[in-house]
């Protein structure tokens, strides 16, 4: 017998199928293998069943605190998920094809990511979309490598985006030698006049995030004008939600978009998988990495859908490709079309409008409190910085045991978030039990 | 098939949210979105039509055969799915109290262990987000060792002309130079060519084994000392580890670092693209070149530490872990008896297949064959005019995906089959039959094979007018 472990051969054909071949034991297909290095038995635990792997697994999970109340984004953010979202999302068609090499039998596949090129464009005002990249910080790193060229090597980055996303592209500048400069921030934001002076001849391209790390919006149209008068590329990594209801990045006047998407419809994961998005305008079309698919006829004259602009892709390039990737997020750019399309224009601006609201509800209950200020003045979307009069850490355990994530404890304060998920009723709780623990 | 926005009316609307419950704010003019947002107005019941039509035109391994050599196309058992859903796991926010994700760091450490067992190393990060990334990575942690040794000279890495293309890809976005060395008869490494090309400036080599071929180079030993006798490090290409796991590891055969391909060895969904999970593990003396985030068990817990020489990170947060928490799942469910069990039988099917195949279908690198084999349809092109193309398109009109094409480039007009452990004989007997039909069709009507599909949803499509004239989105009228 079988182990009853997704193998289907029974022994007995096992047996019949050796004999096929004139082998007598499985151990005679390893003949190429050296004795010596051969392993005898793994040093893992023994096979379960499934109702064991299910317990532990139960239990693993059980050990972990689920927030009922999380006033926490800095990347991360808790929206509502759709129950159809996930139903679709989980179809099998779906979650067991792979990369759409063979059109014919991958219209569904492909169509749904000609869908979501769409989609991203919409929300960026840009012409051109990629299939996805692996995440926000990783579609960064992307965007630095897609700017630079021989003469232009040297990309500016503002320090007001989030950490990882700036750790992540010192990281592949590092392997592929891309100068990078953080632009200093003043009061939460760019400064302008040091970035005039960043701005010389060697600089690709400039990368901004709006809103920014601390929640705050950059004065994006201005920035991209300098950026472009120094003939320079404009990145802008935008919040999807916040582009729904905000200005575009084409609007601010970007070349090149990106982003994390997991906002549309990706449960928060313990940070995995996300969603990379990167959009571009029509004249940077062939340096856009990553797979794309195109609109095309089959030979019936039938509307088709296909992988295209292959050539730029590392299967031709190999030794001088800018970019290796080959997987993408495909299922996860699905959750994010299905989820546009489950809220629709007015459900999407409508979420992220009740985010802002509710931030700036926030906002205004938690500066009432003695020793909570807004530590940078000027507008935000749905994150803001307050300072706290106790121990941040010390108010953030106290939040926990009444099953309230709190704000993300900073250098100088905390940085809160709010989205259509926090009732007034549960932001009033927060107020409450902040009061008691401060006073 | 129309698109979801064919099917958008203007006031189509499902309620999802509660209404405002804090007063309204406006948002300043000058941040208000000046364009209108199209986005599809399609109500659920045609929005779940929709997607089911979509999906009707898809092809899963859950819909049939799905052979595609280098991707390892296994079932992908539904508990995986399950605990990936569970909310302890699903609904955790990344940068919670390190008391309150106890649970998830230790998905991290046991996975850990157990991968480090498979594979034969000390440690492992899960940042990587797929294999691409996962090679990315360690060729960064390649560039960091060189240098902390201040050994600047090594600027080259080796590949095998047979070498997945993401290898050269990953090479150059670290900035070495790439050396191609070339297959012996075998289509295994030429050992002299290797000798041959390295030396003071080699970074290191890229190998997968068994190759892309399907090959076990049994030279592996002497080729990984080659490289650390010129001072390089061995790097293992993790994609083709299905057949060889609880068999034999990559740190028994000389290897410094290995990245694994969760989504192909280790069962877990393709999701038609992505995502994949690329962790890479490495020996002891490369720990402190790791990226950020690297969970170590302490007496207190599992707590996060930042190696001393990290490279840094290669992606926000901690890596795919819902990916990596099915992958957890499946290793236990099958265990050390089951691990090796899916190896041999992954090896069995395919030269099963490949025995009743290569009287008809050339296979030039012959002997016995690992989880894959490639088939030349060389000669039968030069015959009939029919391509391995034309092979792989005529496969399509049977319900069942057709192999890899064009891959590896050592072999003209390839087709890389890979049936993997968990197709039962009679769908193995089913595809030889057909294959064996489409060869008979090449020779007696051609035009058949050079015409087929003729019954999926669309007939072969204009890649060239795609490419052409790109069409890449939706134009809104």
């Amino acid at each position: 017998m079988g182990l009853g472990k997704y193998v289907p051969a029974t022994s007995s054909e096992q047996q019949e199928m050796l004999k096929t071949l004139g082998l007598s034991s499985l151990d005679d297909l390893y003949v190429d293998v050296p004795q010596d290095l051969k392993v005898t038995e793994l040093n893992i635990p023994a096979k379960q069943s499934e109702l064991e792997v299910r317990r532990h697994l139960t239990e693993l999970a059980d050990k972990n605190t689920v927030f009922s109340s999380v006033f926490r984004g800095a990347g991360a953010y808790n929206h509502y998920i759709p129950s159809l979202v996930k139903q679709i999302a989980g179809k099998e068609e779906f979650m067991t094809a792979y990369t759409p090499y063979q059109a014919e039998i991958s219209q569904g596949i492909l169509q749904s990511i000609f869908e979501f090129q769409t989609m991203i464009c919409e929300l960026t005002g840009m012409d051109a979309a990629n299939a996805s990249v692996y995440d926000g910080a990783s579609a960064a790193g992307e965007a630095v490598n897609m700017v630079v060229g021989r003469k232009k090597n040297k990309v500016l980055v503002a320090s007001t985006l989030h950490p990882m996303t700036i750790e992540t592209i010192k990281t592949y500048a590092y392997g592929s030698d891309v100068e990078i400069e953080l632009i200093p921030e003043v009061n939460g934001r760019i400064d302008q006049a040091a970035l005039t002076t960043l701005l010389t001849k060697e600089v690709a391209g400039v990368l901004v995030q709006q809103p920014n790390y601390y929640g705050l919006m950059e004065e994006a149209t201005e920035i991209g004008e300098q950026v472009h008068q120094n003939k320079s590329q404009y990145i802008l990594s935008v919040n999807p939600m916040a582009a729904a209801l905000t200005k575009t990045a084409r609007e601010y006047g970007a070349d090149i978009a990106i982003g994390e998407g997991q906002p549309l419809g990706l449960p928060m994961s313990f940070g995995g998988p996300y969603l990379g998005f990167m959009a571009t305008t029509e004249k940077n079309l062939r340096s856009l990495p990553g797979r794309i698919v195109g609109e095309t006829e089959d030979v019936e004259g039938n509307r088709a859908y296909v992988l295209t602009l292959q050539a730029r892709e590392q299967h031709i390039r190999r030794e001088k490709a800018k970019s290796n990737i080959c997987s993408n997020q495909a299922l996860c750019a699905l959750t994010a079309s299905i989820y546009m399309t489950v809220m629709g224009p007015k459900g999407l601006q409508d979420a992220a409008y009740q985010s802002y609201a509710k931030a700036h509800y926030l906002a205004e209950q938690l500066t009432e409190i003695p020793g909570f200020d807004r530590v940078y003045p000027g507008e935000f979307f749905h994150e803001f910085v307050t300072t706290c009069p106790v121990p941040a850490k010390e108010l953030t355990e106290q939040l926990a045991k009444h099953g309230i994530l709190g704000g993300l404890e900073l250098e100088n304060g905390l940085l809160w978030c709010a989205t259509e998920m926090n009732t007034k009723e549960q932001m009033d709780e927060l107020i409450a039990v902040i009061k008691e623990v401060c006073q | 098939m129309e698109l979801i926005f064919e099917r958008s009316k203007p006031g189509r609307y499902n309620q999802m949210i509660p209404d405002l419950d804090v007063p309204e704010v406006a948002i300043p003019e000058a941040f208000k979105r000046e364009s209108e947002l199209h986005l599809p107005e399609v109500s659920q019941p045609d929005i779940s039509r929709h997607y089911t039509e979509l999906a009707k035109q898809a092809h899963g391994v859950n819909d049939g055969f799905y052979p595609l050599g280098s991707c390892t196309m296994k079932y992908n058992p539904k508990i995986n799915d399950e605990m990936a859903a569970l909310p302890g796991f699903a609904n955790l926010h990344p940068l919670q109290p390190l008391d309150t994700i106890q649970g998830a760091l230790e998905v991290f450490t046991e996975s850990e262990k157990l991968l480090g067992e498979i594979t034969g190393m000390d440690h492992m990060t899960f940042q990587p987000a797929a294999g691409a990334h996962g090679e990315f990575t360690a060729l960064l942690m390649f560039k960091a060792y060189h240098e902390s040794r201040k050994d600047s000279k090594r600027h080259k890495i080796i590949v095998p002309d047979s070498a997945h293309g993401t290898n050269p890809a990953s090479a150059s976005m670290v900035g070495f130079e790439i050396v191609n060395v070339p297959s012996d008869e075998a289509g295994c490494v030429d050992l002299e060519a290797l000798k041959a090309v390295v030396g003071e400036d080699t970074a290191g080599l890229m190998l997968t084994n068994p190759n892309t071929v399907g090959i076990f180079d049994k030279n592996i030993t002497e080729i990984t000392k080659i490289i650390h006798d010129a001072g390089g490090l061995n790097y293992y290409d993790g994609a083709n580890l299905n057949p060889i796991m609880g068999v034999v590891r990559p740190g028994d055969m000389g290897f410094d670092i290995v990245h694994l391909n969760i989504h192909k060895t280790f069962s877990t969904p393709h999701g038609g693209g992505g995502p994949g999970c690329g962790p890479i593990g490495c020996k002891a003396f490369l720990k402190e070149f790791l990226p950020k985030f690297y969970p170590v068990a302490t007496e207190k817990g599992v707590e996060f530490t930042t190696p001393s020489q990290t490279i840094g990170s290669v992606k926000g947060f901690y890596g795919h872990f819902l990916v990596l928490v099915r992958a957890l799942t499946y290793i236990l469910y099958l265990g050390k008896e089951g691990i090796p069990e899916a190896a041999h039988n992954a090896v069995l099917n395919a030269n099963y297949m490949k025995h009743h195949l290569e009287d008809l279908y050339e296979v030039p690198y012959g002997g016995i064959c690992m989880h894959e084999f490639v088939m030349s349809v060389e000669k039968i092109k030069k015959d009939t005019g029919v391509s391995a193309l034309d092979v792989a398109k005529s496969i399509l009109e049977h319900e069942m995906h057709p192999p890899t094409m064009y891959f590896p480039m050592i072999v003209p007009e390839a087709l890389m089959v890979e049936p993997t452990e968990t197709e039962s004989k009679e769908t193995l007997d089913e595809a030889i039959k057909v294959y064996r039909q489409i060869y008979e069709d090449a020779y007696k009507q051609p035009e058949k094979v050079h015409a087929a599909p003729a019954n999926t949803p669309i007939r072969r499509v204009d890649e060239v007018g795609a490419a052409r004239n790109p069409k890449i989105r939706y134009e809104f009228s």
